[in-house]
């Protein structure tokens, strides 16, 4: 009896840590319904024809994020039409800063002319699904049979103050070889980010 | 006349207090190998990370709770290296930073992040608590009363 006690909390406390880990390459994705800038709610199911997704977690106000903002829809104006769209969903909570109200999203998607969905996640339910940690973090999405695979996990690039001519562009290399049929060659990297400003209390 | 000394003295004091070194983690590791029975705190942080600027005024209550025992705390920024002059050095400045302050100075952060911690995603505030003995490092914001928990429960 008390070994099955033992086992249950290891299972139950597994559980959890998987919780907290969100996402890892190879694993699939549970699909989602977020309310976008436009008020109109959106999927990944939505995408039709897409061959995958470029899902970016990004906000309003870390200026890491804002400095990769038109990286951001530069990928998606060159992967889009290849079937990667970019899906940006926001993971900060607006009670905790302001800045990030669902308004200050639509102003910013405005004002920056966003191609491409910018979903909010008030109850941060997607952002612990994915393991998202912080902005800008990005996991590239191959379609399959089995799902939506998490096919690479991390940085735009590893140049955030966008000065070296040489830097390597992770995301762009994932996408490409994907498309070529191949598996990323980098599926995982880090770079230096804004923590995600979780609801409080 | 006196007064006059006091303040240059003063003066003097305020711009070496006000210094930024760059610290790579060769150095960091060399200064904790060096340390003896001493605790480093370390913080990462940014001038651009409000979470971390809003905690920088409890890790100054930490070092001046600690003065008398072998605890040093160093805010460790991870600005740009082109905002050191600009913006980093006028911050510690404004803030009359007491505590030692260091730009990170490593190119890639694909192998330093990973080596100040395996399991850390990059985001930031995160602070590490370091001895010859024990590594913790945490991936998160600290209330005051946290900061010093941890620091006594250290082992």
């Amino acid at each position: 009896m008390k070994n099955l006690f033992l086992i249950g909390f290891i299972l139950i406390s597994s559980h959890v840590f998987a919780q907290t880990q969100g996402y890892q390459v190879g694993d699939v994705v549970r699909d989602f319904t977020l309310k976008n800038v436009d008020n109109k709610t959106v999927s990944l199911a939505d995408y039709k024809d897409a061959k995958g997704y470029i899902v970016v977690f990004t906000c309003n106000t870390c200026p890491v994020a804002k400095a990769y903002q038109d990286r951001v829809s530069a990928l998606n104006a060159s992967y889009e039409s290849k079937g990667y769209p970019v899906v940006a969903i926001n993971p900060n909570d607006a009670g905790t800063v302001p800045d990030e109200s669902f308004e200050k999203m639509q102003a910013l998607a405005k004002e920056k002319n966003f191609s491409f969905p910018y979903l909010s996640d008030p109850n941060h339910i997607v952002t612990k699904q994915f393991g998202a940690l912080k902005t800008p973090h990005v996991f590239i999405l191959s379609k399959t049979e089995k799902g939506n695979i998490v096919e690479y996990i991390g940085a735009i690039d590893n140049d955030a103050e966008d000065e070296n001519p040489d830097k390597i562009n992770y995301v762009q290399n994932a996408l490409n070889e994907l498309s070529a049929g191949k598996k990323p060659v980098i599926a995982s990297t880090k770079a230096v980010g804004c923590s995600i400003k979780w609801k409080k209390g | 006349m006196r007064i006059l000394i006091i303040i240059c003295l003063s003066l003097i004091t305020y711009s070496v207090n006000a210094q930024v070194k760059l610290l790579t983690l060769d150095n960091l590791d060399k200064r904790i190998a060096k340390g003896k029975d001493t605790t480093y705190v370390i913080n990462f942080w940014a001038t651009w990370c409000s979470p971390c600027v809003a905690e920088l005024p409890d890790f100054e209550k930490l070092r001046l709770a600690n003065l008398k025992k072998p605890v040093k705390v160093l805010l460790v920024s991870l600005d740009f290296k082109s905002k050191l002059q600009k913006e980093v050095i006028p911050f510690v400045q404004k803030n009359n930073i007491k505590a030692e302050v260091f730009l990170l100075n490593e190119p890639d952060q694909q192998k330093y992040i990973e080596r100040i911690d395996k399991k850390w995603s990059g985001a930031i505030p995160a602070t590490l608590f370091v001895n010859k003995k024990v590594r913790r490092f945490y991936e998160k914001e600290f209330t005051e009363i946290e900061l010093s928990n941890t620091l006594l429960t250290l082992k």
